[in-house]
């Protein structure tokens, strides 16, 4: 077993951003139930190959929209932890004042699009992002990541169709984690097999283990080249599995704690560290080198968004408008 | 200089000039390009600016308006065209759960700099999925500008402004309108902040936009030939509302009439008369009073459709009926007299 040689270079990197995720996320889950972060907080836990794969394959300029479940997706696209976490304290210090909380991170420096809680809302957004780019000469590739309870939402059947009409340079990723919400993909959609749902549309597709960070990279890396190429948009299924509740406030009735165990049992981190050992690029001192740093990062935003302040209520009603010099 | 011409050469007009003036815009929408726009307001664009720029989308609403947002994030100006405000109904959510909310939503990070146009409104006997009024409605959305042009300047000059804006513009055109004919300026660009007085008068406000402004009009100078002196006001932008405007005539004439296409409950006309008692109530010498459209989908029969619009005939008689007071008031001049500050 080797290395391909596109994840050679960032082997440990790919592994320090998935614990990077992981212990931020662990860290909020304790936070909400210590009433420091409220509203809703749904956790990447489980998922973390797909964001960290398909984010290291892509440029800092590369536009990235995501979901509701998006703190992984932020933090890997370069927005900083202490905005993130600030944010979910609904400090001004977070990367949207404070207004979005956890659903709606937002950064334009990155070009991190959001954060959006409308199930397949961020679709038609980033068909724009690639229109534009593409009516302005552009060469940057826009990607929505959303999950496939989204592929039973019209807006992703007129987004693909738009984007594979216009051959816009769009990554359709698709975060199959097999539940939307608590409705498995055989009982809300007729036909599961997603990537025959984007070949209808004549869009390229590929599914691949999203449990697996290295295939997830190696795929994504194949699809932005497509596009970069002009060869129209890209669709990859990652499937992969959220080992914990929808958000807080989910009971989980509607699946075995066998098939969670199982899930679990295939996590992405532990397989990719494992191998990473078997490699010889990774030994179990430098991989708690690499926890108890992290550890230091997140604890130091939690400090961070301890300090951070509240926006002043005359400012409630800012930013509605976008303010214009007086005429 | 100003030329004759119809409000939809106004508008293909405006856009043309706009097209010509900022690579960054372009329009998109069902039928805008090789059919010509629904409407006819696009014909011939798309020889004149191509196929990129003048960009045929299909049958989706909600898919070509999100794609607008993202345009626009991604530093253009798009035009996007939705045939009629009862198929705007089909890109509510990207209108205002993405485009309406995503500046406040992002800290101030994100602007939405798009124009939305889309027909309104009934008289051509289209039934009930041709001919709603819904503008009041979105003027409910924070985040949304909303205007209504009524005359063919205004069709002609807020297209720019709209453009220049960098927030969501929503612009609504009465579908009674296209046909109508009027002058316009060269360039002349008009203010999206202001409502305007289009007959000035004394003795009743009668407050209106788009369509209606019109039959507005006509009852005034019917209203006139019985001694009734009507100011009338168009409001030109539903969102955020002039009240300024609005008061000082309302203060002037001390009776308001606001005629609105629109359902009367839960809706602009509400608003604004609700504004009017806030702000001005201790300066009336009536009740406010509307004309609204009849609480049923319209029909489509010309009779049913006539009777469920606001008319000439019913905007007399409510202001008949607001001046009632007033016209005695004039038969007897020592009541007239005898008030203090008038």
């Amino acid at each position: 077993m080797s290395f391909p040689p596109r994840t050679q270079d960032i082997a440990l990197d790919v592994l320090r951003d998935m614990v990077r995720i992981r212990r931020l996320e662990e860290r909020a889950g304790e936070l909400y139930g210590e009433g420091k972060i409220r509203g809703f907080l749904h956790l990447y836990i489980g998922e973390e190959a797909v964001a960290v794969g398909v984010l290291h394959a892509l440029a800092a300029d590369d536009a990235v929209v995501a979901t509701y479940r998006e703190h992984g997706h932020a933090l890997i696209k370069g927005v900083s932890i202490n905005a993130i976490m600030a944010e979910m304290y609904g400090r001004q210090e977070g990367c949207s004042r404070g207004r979005g909380g956890s659903m709606h991170l937002f950064d334009a420096g990155t070009r991190f699009f959001g954060g959006n809680a409308i199930v397949a809302g961020g679709l038609p957004l980033t068909v724009g992002l690639a229109l534009a780019e593409r009516m302005q000469g552009g060469s940057r590739v826009s990607v929505c990541f959303f999950g496939e309870g989204a592929m039973a939402e019209g807006a992703f059947h007129e987004s693909i169709n738009l984007a594979a009409l216009w051959q816009l340079p769009m990554l359709f990723c698709c975060e199959n984690n097999l539940y939307a919400m608590g409705t498995a993909l055989d009982r809300s959609q007729s036909q599961t097999d997603l990537c025959a749902k984007a070949s209808a549309y004549k869009v390229d597709a590929r599914a691949v283990d999203g449990m697996d960070v290295i295939a997830v990279h190696e795929a994504a890396c194949d699809a932005v080249e497509h596009i970069r190429a002009g060869r129209g948009p890209f669709f990859l299924e990652c499937r992969t599995y959220r080992f914990r509740a929808h958000s807080m406030f989910d009971p989980q009735l509607y699946r075995d704690k066998d098939e969670v165990e199982q899930w679990k049992a295939r996590g992405p981190i532990h397989a990719y560290s494992t191998r990473l050992k078997a490699e010889g690029l990774l030994d179990e001192p430098g991989f708690l080198a690499i926890l108890s740093q992290v550890d230091a990062e997140v604890e130091a935003a939690v400090t961070y968004a301890e300090n951070g302040s509240l926006e002043p209520l005359e400012d409630l009603s800012r930013d509605v408008y976008t303010p214009r010099a007086a005429s | 200089m100003s030329t004759r011409m119809s409000y939809r050469e106004a508008l293909r007009e405006a856009m043309g000039e706009a097209l010509e003036r900022d690579p960054r815009v372009f329009m998109m929408g069902e039928d805008v390009g090789r059919y010509g726009g629904s409407y006819a307001v696009s014909l011939g664009l798309l020889e004149a600016f191509g196929p990129e720029r003048i960009r045929d989308t299909p049958l989706s609403e909600l898919g070509f308006v999100g794609a607008g947002i993202g345009a626009a994030l991604g530093g253009m100006r798009p035009i996007v065209e939705i045939m009629t405000v009862n198929f705007s109904l089909l890109a509510l959510d990207p209108l205002i759960n993405t485009a309406a909310a995503l500046r406040h939503m992002s800290g101030g990070q994100f602007s939405v700099p798009m124009v939305v146009r889309m027909a309104t409104g009934a008289g051509r006997q289209l039934a009930a999925q041709h001919s709603h009024s819904l503008e009041g409605w979105y003027a409910h959305i924070p985040g949304l500008k909303i205007l209504a042009p009524a005359t063919v300047e205004d069709a002609r000059g807020m297209l720019w402004p709209a453009l220049e804006d960098p927030d969501p513009v929503l612009i609504f055109e009465h579908a009674q309108l296209y046909n109508l004919e009027g002058e316009t300026g060269e360039w002349e660009t008009v203010d999206i902040n202001r409502a305007k007085v289009r007959r000035a008068g004394k003795d009743l406000t009668l407050i209106t936009y788009g369509g209606t402004l019109g039959k507005a009009l006509a009852a005034a100078q019917e209203l006139a030939a019985e001694g009734i002196d009507c100011e009338v006001i168009d409001l030109r932008v539903l969102r955020p509302l002039d009240d300024e405007t609005l008061m000082a005539s309302v203060c002037k004439t001390r009776r308001a009439l606001v005629v609105d296409e629109g359902w009367r409950s839960g809706s602009l006309s509400a608003e604004i008369i609700t504004r009017i008692i806030e702000q001005s109530f201790f300066e009336l010498d009536a009740p406010p009073a509307r004309v609204c459209s009849a609480e049923t989908p319209i029909p489509y029969p010309r009779h049913l459709e006539e009777a469920a619009l606001p008319q000439v005939s019913t905007i007399v008689a409510a202001a008949r009926q607001l001046c009632q007071g007033h016209q005695d008031e004039h038969s007897d001049a020592a009541y007239s007299n005898s008030e203090p500050g008038r």
